[in-house]
């Protein structure tokens, strides 16, 4: 039987959390209560860009219940620590220290025995800034006499591998450039018999994890420190305090509750390096609840700008794409280089494009920290890339479907790094979305005269971050049952449930007898990250490994016990097999052990890279998300008033392990994506960010969801992920945008190149039109 | 200066003193230790502190404690009778409707409450009524689903 047809014992749509979350029990990190701890509050700044010339704490010391407070003294004169941190390069400080760099850069921070004392305290706190002119777009930001956000920028001794080339350009802004180059672009435009050039903009967004991010450091007597944090990358965030303060990781123990959502904003050191330092001059566990304006001040997701060329032959083959993606990164790098570079991977799309030439920067301004943002990029570059595939099947008289079918990658075909593609179902995928949005047929007329439809499409392929590394351990119990030791995040994906079923159904046990620890350093083994998607793939190939070595070890005391050579036993439903015999596992561990009791450690890693041990052959992710989206959408013809009827999201998920997970996250990275498309968006005004609270942000809510989202999991098992699967997350959210844009051009002969699709936006396009 | 407040919280009778200041969501989660409902915006617009005083869905962020002095309060530790689910957890369970669960206290409250004033709502009704919660993970068809299953019950 091969692996992919194995039974799957999550079937039935259960999930190990539900319980707990549904009775109000599960634990979040605001929900825990720890003795002795204050409260922490944080002074930021009211300027976009600002020397810091002085700081005054003394009037927030005489509050009463005050225990202490930290300013950047604490950082250059503090305790031996480094001053400079973050991902990939080392760009941040604990407080501001020279300057200020955006609306809401932290500037000091009081430990209080309750939070009104410490919010008392830091407002008392005396700040003077020389005020800077700041940098807003990332027009203004490259141009060569632009303001610089960092007169320098630190790199670290060892960075991620997979960003090792990547280094800021000296006396600019930018950050990253990242270029991608195949074949000879002007040739290939010369070859052409259409070249297109348009421009498309999205804003920056932000992620609003309901759960806003939170974090209790507490230092124990023999110098060690324990943190609960609400991070989706405990190890990372271990490694960069490591750094910070100078201290073993082992030192280090980071425990990280269910998470309340999470999409990228909680990746990488947030607020975890001021609570520690807080907490290490307070002598006193501290805790920092952020409040939802301080939300948007943490992360954000990249805002673009995108200049796209594309050549075209006269039969409609896409022959030539030129892109510069200049993505706005705020005041800080965080993860803004490795965005660019998977964005500058992608912006070429799912498509065969003899002649590439990508240009992606990531670049400071005076806003918000961008970072990580489900998506991570190609959302920004498939926004242009899809946007413009219908525009040229427009101006060609083709159809968008033929178009993209005629264009697109099949398994086997030459990426744009020039190494193969396998396991990519996008052709599937499109050919799906295609049937269930009966495309070819014109929408169904509305009853309203004064409203019009129209349907668009969308593809996509994006990668996985590469190389990286997820490790795991099962312990099996004296009575067959089994517990989980993995550090991937539960943050609603479903990911405890799903790995609790790679490891029942690898062992041949049921789902119940499966508990999942939750994440905590000290315990867990190492994993790279819950992001990029990566979880099933990785972590849940690393526990299949532990299960099955399990199963070696159980099957070799039957062999020595019994003296039956290893290859005639076997594992099948829990038992081992060899001869005419059947033995649980429990009596299995029986024998060996002499009596009821003993512990067995499985253990798996997969450590992927960026060369296929097999072939030898260049990979730059170790697997590839595709995917399409379709939407109909009917438009208010007197108002531009927009609303999604339909939409449909086929994605190639490799092979289902969880039918519930996976068709939510297909359902709700297509509900993200709506948010996108339709509402979301940061506005500023000199400097000053103008909607930091849910009233003035807006979100999609339940009334404003199509009346149906087409969930369509496609499987082209992959040879690497466990039972065939591939990572689902984020590939949902990326067609919604493009395919609603093009469905509103389809509409209404309106192109909107600039995100969000409003209604004023379009609107103003059909009064261009008339 | 606190004031002593006495609820009839989940059916059980309670007295508590609280500062005058302190809202409802706060008494609630840190003096009585129900913290299944959650501080999402702190300006009643998500949803995810919703409490059901005497019956009617409220922001418990933006509510003071003493104003809910003599009421009746409902969390959603209390739908559960003993093990066995209330009918809408039964639902959202079956049809899927959470993710992460940071929303989930406040939707089943919020059903509850509209179920209650009117067990046979339309769609329109339904997304009209349930309007003022926000899922980030994406649940609302799923949400739709369970509560319409509960409705046509």
């Amino acid at each position: 039987m091969a692996i992919s047809e194995r039974p799957l014992s999550a079937q039935d749509g259960q999930r190990l959390d539900y319980q707990a979350k549904l009775t109000g029990r599960a634990a979040y990190l605001a929900d825990m209560k720890m003795p002795g701890v204050c409260e922490g509050a944080v002074l930021r700044s009211p300027v976009a860009h600002a020397w810091v010339r002085y700081v005054d704490a003394s009037e927030a010391l005489k509050v009463p219940g005050v225990v202490a407070v930290y300013t950047k003294h604490d950082v250059v004169q503090g305790t031996g620590i480094e001053p400079y941190y973050g991902p990939v390069f080392k760009d941040q400080t604990i407080v501001a220290v020279d300057k200020v760099r955006h609306v809401g850069d932290p500037v000091a921070a009081v430990a209080a025995e309750t939070r009104e004392a410490a919010e008392e305290a830091a407002n008392l706190i005396v700040v003077e800034y020389e005020d800077l002119p700041p940098v807003m777009d990332v027009r203004d930001s490259v141009k060569e006499d632009a303001v610089l956000v960092h007169e320098t920028v630190r790199i670290p001794e060892h960075g991620f591998a997979d960003l090792a080339e990547l280094k800021p350009i000296e006396n600019t802004n930018v950050c990253t450039h990242f270029k991608l180059r195949k074949g000879d672009i002007e040739q290939g435009f010369a070859e052409c018999a259409h070249v297109f050039e348009d421009t498309f903009i999205l804003p920056t967004t932000q992620h609003v994890a309901l759960e806003p991010h939170g974090c209790v450091a507490a230092f124990q007597p023999d110098g060690r420190v324990n943190l609960w944090s609400t991070t989706q990358n405990p190890f990372v965030v271990r490694t960069q305090l490591a750094n910070i303060f100078k201290m073993p990781v082992s030192k280090i123990r980071i425990m990280v509750p269910y998470l309340g959502g999470g999409y990228g904003s909680k990746v990488y050191p947030k607020i975890e390096p001021l609570t520690m330092a807080l907490a290490q001059k307070a002598r006193r566990p501290v805790r920092i609840l952020l409040s939802r304006e301080e939300v948007f001040y943490t992360v954000t997701k990249h805002a673009a700008f995108i200049r796209m060329k594309t050549g075209v032959k006269a039969d409609g083959t896409f022959h030539a794409r030129e892109a510069e993606v200049f993505l706005d990164t705020g005041a800080f790098a965080e993860i803004g280089p490795r965005v660019a570079k998977k964005s500058a991977y992608t912006a070429a799309g799912p498509y065969k494009f003899k002649h590439v030439k990508i240009d992606a920067k990531s670049v400071y301004t005076n806003k918000p920290p961008a970072g990580a943002f489900r998506g991570f990029g190609v959302s920004q570059s498939a926004w242009a890339s899809e946007s413009q595939t219908d525009i040229i099947a427009k101006a060609l008289g083709r159809d968008p479907y033929e178009l993209r079918m005629q264009n697109i990658y099949d398994e086997g075909d030459e990426f744009v790094t020039g190494e193969k593609l396998w396991s990519i179902g996008v052709k599937d995928c499109l050919e799906k979305v295609a049937k269930e949005m009966k495309w070819g047929e014109p929408p169904e007329a509305p009853a309203d005269p004064s409203k019009v439809r129209g349907k668009g499409l969308a593809a996509l392929i994006k990668a996985t971050i590469t190389p990286s590394i997820s490790c795991a351990a099962i312990k099996l119990n004296e009575d067959g049952s089994v517990n989980v030791f993995t550090s991937t995040v539960e943050m609603g994906q479903g990911s405890d449930t799903a790995m609790a079923a790679i490891v029942a159904d690898t062992l041949g046990i049921s789902l119940d007898q499966v508990s999942v620890l939750g994440v905590d350093t000290d315990v867990v083994p190492y994993d790279l990250t819950t992001s990029s998607s990566r979880s099933t793939f990785h972590m849940g190939k690393a526990l299949e490994l532990a299960s099955l070595d399990l199963c070696e070890q159980l099957r070799r005391f039957v062999s020595e016990e019994h003296g039956v050579p290893f290859d005639e036993t076997r594992m099948e439903g829990g038992k081992v097999l060899f001869r005419e015999n059947a033995l649980d596992i429990r009596e299995v561990l029986f024998n060996h052990f002499g009596m009821q009791g003993g512990t067995l450690v499985g253990r798996g890693e997969v450590k992927t890279s960026t060369v296929d041990p097999e072939t030898g052959d260049k990979t730059t992710s170790s697997f590839w998300f595709v995917g399409a989206g379709g939407s109909e959408v009917e438009i208010d013809k007197d108002t531009g008033r927009l609303r999604v009827l339909k939409h449909a999201t086929a994605v190639d998920v490799g092979r289902v392990i969880t039918p519930l997970g996976c068709q939510q996250q297909l359902v709700g990275g297509a509900i993200t994506g709506m948010g996108q498309a339709l509402f979301e968006q940061m506005v500023w005004d000199n400097g000053i960010l103008v909607n930091p609270n849910l009233v003035d942000y807006v979100l999609p809510a339940l009334g404003d969801m199509p009346d149906e989202i087409t969930p369509i999991p496609v499987e082209v098992p992959h040879k690497n992920g466990p039972f065939g699967a591939k990572g689902i997350g984020e590939t949902s959210l990326i067609p919604v945008a493009p395919s609603i844009a093009n469905a509103v051009d389809d509409a209404v002969d309106v192109r909107i190149k600039d995100l969000p699709v409003t209604a004023e936006r379009i609107f103003l396009g059909m009064l261009d039109k008339s | 200066m606190k004031k002593a407040i006495t609820m009839e919280v989940n059916g059980a009778s309670c007295q508590v003193d609280v500062e005058p200041w302190r809202t409802l969501l706060e008494v609630v989660r840190e003096e009585l230790d129900l913290t299944g409902a959650k501080l999402g915006c702190d300006i009643q617009v998500c949803g995810a502190c919703t409490l059901l005083v005497d019956g009617k869905p409220v922001s418990a962020c933006s509510v003071l404690a003493v104003d809910a002095d003599g009421r009746r309060v409902t969390t959603v530790e209390g739908l559960a009778d003993g093990d066995r689910l209330h009918p809408l957890q039964q639902a959202f369970m079956k049809h899927g409707a959470l993710q992460c669960g940071y929303c989930t206290s406040g939707f089943l409250l919020t059903a509850k409450a509209m179920l209650d004033e009117n067990p046979r709502p339309d769609d329109e009704q339904i997304k009209s009524y349930m309007g003022g919660s926000f899922c980030r993970c994406g649940c609302y068809q799923e949400i739709m689903q369970a509560i319409r299953s509960v409705a046509q019950a």
